[in-house]
């Protein structure tokens, strides 16, 4: 149980700023999905906490003690990333092996079993996988850890359906027999809806969102119907954006669709993760 | 069976809901032991914290209880008392949208009764 807690974090790389000002807390034992769009800043704040760049400003605490250069702090942390850490020549069991010298609580045995159930050749050497077995080489050594807090950044990369299922299953599997904080990055943001407890939206480096995704529900609407009776509810209301079809018009609206008083002749949804993402973060 | 992160009903409801179905059906009798929040949201990827919060409505109704160290299980009348409540929502969920739907149509309620009449005897 590790509780993360970041501080006013700011970066930039040359005239690009990267990340503004971020203040959040990553609270123990949650599944939080990260999202954002390509370039948002998702990653670089997950190296940042991982203490694989630094920050410009701000900083990072790990229940309670700043991490930058803290070998302890950073021991209760795990990141799958884009990038492999492990030499392109160690075959898959050793990066195991190496991983569990880091982790003391590495689960070698969970480790093989789920290789066998993906059917991820440990003989092979790193280099010599696709890019799809590559991601699963990655995401098993990140759930074999056993770490308070495990970072994923776009975990499904390459991963066809099957698998990107069995790992959202093992995720869960995972989270039940060792509960822990998990961070999931990824765009495919409806398969995992279900998955996360809590989104937190990036845009353009500036922190959106930081909500239950049961809240999250109650933040839009859309409405659709005859154009001029969607025109009449829609004034004087939030209005993100709209869909003309013909004489039909979908409006989305922000606010709790429970709290409004909407005509009948209306058709009323709530918003999914996925539209209500795709609103916020359209520029 | 999934459930839709995306549905009318938050995912706790559609757990609660579909439990519910299932003692109704008699697929999970009174007194036996239902499957637990880790197996539930397992299978149908759904955040552990999201199912105990499902389970905790049916517990809360007194149509599941707990079994220390054990697990969940079927309380005893809970079919009947599912039934009844049921009842009291067939006529705000189904008898209201059918007479509204039926306005629109410029169904008259008497050809509504001969169309149940009708529906009634397949």
């Amino acid at each position: 149980m590790s509780t993360i807690e970041i501080k006013n974090l700011s970066k930039s790389f040359g005239k690009n700023q990267a990340l503004s000002d971020v203040t959040l807390t990553l609270k123990e034992n949650c599944i939080y999905g990260l999202l954002g769009r390509n370039g948002a800043g998702k990653s670089t704040l997950m190296n940042i906490i991982n203490n694989r760049i630094f920050a410009d400003s701000g900083e990072i605490l790990i229940d309670g003690i700043p991490s930058r250069d803290n070998d302890k702090a950073l021991g209760k942390l795990h990141m799958m990333g884009e990038q492999l850490l492990y030499a392109p020549s160690l075959k898959v069991s050793e990066m195991f092996k190496a991983a569990a010298c880091f982790y003391p609580e590495y689960d070698m045995e969970y480790a093989m079993k789920l290789s066998e159930e993906y059917k991820l050749n440990t003989k092979a050497k790193l280099q010599k996988l696709s890019t799809g077995y590559r991601s699963i080489a990655k995401i098993i050594n990140a759930l074999a850890c056993n770490a308070d807090v495990v970072f994923f950044d776009e975990p499904v990369l390459g991963l066809d359906a099957n698998h990107r299922d069995m790992f959202y299953r093992q995720a869960i599997e995972k989270y039940n027999s060792r509960p822990a904080t998990f961070v999931i990055s990824t765009h495919l943001i409806e398969e995992a809806a279900g998955l996360i407890e809590r989104a937190v939206v990036i845009k353009d480096g500036r922190l959106l969102l930081d909500e239950d995704t049961e809240a999250i529900r109650s933040m839009g609407y859309s409405v659709s119907g005859k154009a001029s009776l969607v025109d009449e509810f829609a004034k004087g209301r939030e209005v993100m954006s709209e869909d003309t079809l013909g004489g039909l018009k979908t409006a989305y609206i922000k606010g709790d669709r429970f709290s409004e008083n909407i005509p009948d002749e209306l058709e009323v949804q709530p918003l999914s993760l996925q539209s209500l993402f795709i609103h916020l973060t359209n520029s | 069976m999934h459930f839709n992160p995306d549905g009318e009903k938050p995912i706790y409801v559609q757990m609660a809901e579909w439990i519910e179905e299932n003692i109704l059906s008699g697929a999970f009798p009174e007194e036996a032991q239902i499957p637990s929040t880790t197996d539930i949201s397992a299978q149908y990827k759904i955040n552990p914290a999201t199912a105990l919060k499902g389970m905790n409505i049916l517990v809360d109704k007194g149509i599941i209880y707990k079994k220390r160290g054990l697990g969940m299980f079927v309380s005893e009348g809970a079919a009947e008392k599912l039934r009844s409540e049921r009842k009291q929502e067939f006529f705000e969920k189904f008898v209201k949208s059918l007479m509204s739907e039926a306005e629109k149509l410029g169904i008259t309620k008497n050809e509504v009764i001969d169309m149940i009449e009708r529906g009634g005897d397949k």
